[in-house]
């Protein structure tokens, strides 16, 4: 299971309380997270990724194990610990705004 | 007994306020989508319990919303807004080309013939329906593909397409206007468009007759008579007697003619309401004095509205889809400010009282008018 922190927002509008489980088959890729957290989530699609290039929104940051993941392939394997649920994917928006 | 309910968008939220048909005790519900801006919200005029809903973040970008029990409850719909085809480029501000992105929803108008079709008027500027309620976009493109789009210039708020009215005769005429592109129309149900432009003056522009490039910033008709348009413009309030072919000004004694929102007596043609705003850089009531001006000759003669609203060091504006009128025997006009403030009249403009005066600036306000 991949452990994954949502932001507030995306919590209050998907209806989940704290963190999100998701089973993901195959290689954890944060390409691979977001399919299975968006198939489980639709109303999620279009938030943190645009639904036609699937480009990462500029407000929007993935972190896992101290590490900044936003730059990162979508096809990139994701850390050991957050592939082994030892550690949570967090899904960051940006400190910005009024 | 009738009542109202009007619909009110915020830059935190959306909140609902209802009252009977005496409109002096409200009840105020919201916020919905704390901390989502809400550009705007209307109900459907075939099944007034159907409401939809634009929110957006910069943070999260576009969601629609949709209710289907008068705004009590709220569902996530579908929020893809793909252009149709290569978008290809308008004009930035400096005048370079600029490629086509979508950015939000501003503005919602549901069918008048079914509940389940809805238009939105999106930033950058372009026109989409939904016909299953609201669960997939299509995009009119005829109007983006008109051969003047590569010329559209965005106004400061951005390149939005923010009024959709639809003819109620069912013959299939729209119009639309876009910031800082002008008034479109077609009489084809979307197919094909043509600006509608003459008669407008804009005196930061090179040619004064331009097909294209001049800043609306509402229009407003009465049901009973289509092909009278009022028109609010950066400058100016203008009149068509003939579906948008020609304008003609008649801000006459308005003590400024620049504003936004502009609407229209339910049972008077002939009587139309502005708030004028100095401009270009304040924006806000001139003299810190709030008021709605009335005019019940269709232009020109103007007088102030101001009983119930404050007349001194007052400095908020009001945006452009802020007014509405209900329907009820005595006209209810009602505005929203971006001080939060939403004001009501139960008598056309005479007086006016808050309904509530401290939610968060106001981008938009509708009104249903329910049996």
């Amino acid at each position: 299971m991949i452990r994954v922190e949502l932001p507030a927002h995306l919590r209050i509008l998907a209806h989940v309380a704290g963190e999100v489980q998701l089973p993901v088959e195959g290689k954890a890729t944060l390409g691979s997270v977001l399919d299975a957290l968006e198939a489980r989530y639709p109303m999620l699609r279009g938030t943190l990724r645009d639904q036609v290039t699937e480009q990462r929104r500029p407000f929007v940051r993935f972190f896992a194990c101290a590490e900044d993941l936003s730059h990162e392939a979508p096809d990139a394997p994701l850390p050991e610990a957050v592939a082994s649920g030892a550690e949570p994917l967090l899904i960051v928006g940006a400190i910005a705004g009024g | 007994m009738s009542s109202v309910r009007v619909l009110v968008g915020t830059r935190k939220g959306a909140f609902v306020l209802t009252s009977d048909g005496k409109r002096d005790q409200w009840d105020v519900s919201g916020p919905y989508f704390a901390g989502w801006e809400i550009y705007h919200l209307k109900g459907s005029p075939v099944d007034p319990n159907r409401l939809y809903a634009s929110q957006s973040t910069g943070w999260f970008g576009q969601l629609m919303q949709r209710s289907n029990d008068g705004g009590k409850t709220w569902e996530p719909v579908g929020n893809k807004f793909v252009y149709d085809g290569v978008p290809g480029t308008h004009q930035w501000y400096d005048g370079t080309p600029h490629p086509w992105e979508f950015k939000r929803v501003w503005h919602l108008e549901p069918s008048l013939t079914d509940a389940d079709t809805v238009y939105a008027g999106v930033e950058d500027a372009a026109l989409f329906r939904s016909t299953d309620a609201g669960q997939t976009w299509q995009e009119l493109s005829g109007l983006r593909r008109h051969g003047s789009g590569r010329h559209w210039q965005p106004g400061a708020g951005g390149m939005c397409l923010h009024t959709i009215l639809l003819d109620p005769s069912g013959n299939g005429r729209i119009f639309i206007a876009i910031s800082a592109a002008g008034a479109f129309r077609s009489d084809d149900s979307g197919a094909t468009w043509q600006p509608i432009n003459r008669g407008l003056r804009s005196q930061q522009i090179p040619d004064q007759d331009a097909e294209v490039g001049h800043c609306v910033h509402r229009i407003a008709m009465h049901r009973s008579r289509p092909s009278v348009l009022f028109m609010q413009k950066h400058w100016d309030v203008m009149r068509s007697d003939n579906g948008g072919d020609s304008w003609q000004e008649v801000s006459g004694n308005l003590p400024t003619d620049f504003g936004f929102v502009i609407d229209v007596h339910t049972h008077e043609p002939e009587t139309i309401f502005v708030v004028p705003i100095k401009s270009d850089s304040e924006h806000f009531p001139p003299d810190g004095k709030l008021r709605v001006y009335r005019s019940r000759t269709g232009g020109n003669e103007w007088e102030p509205m101001t009983k119930g609203l404050p007349q001194s060091d007052c400095y908020v504006n009001v945006l452009r889809d802020a007014m509405a009128v209900d329907s009820l025997d005595q006209c209810g006009v009602y505005f929203g400010t971006t001080g939060g403030q939403v004001y009501a009249s139960a008598d056309a403009g005479d007086s006016w009282a808050p309904i509530v005066r401290d939610l968060p600036a106001v981008l938009s306000v509708e009104v249903q008018t329910l049996q």
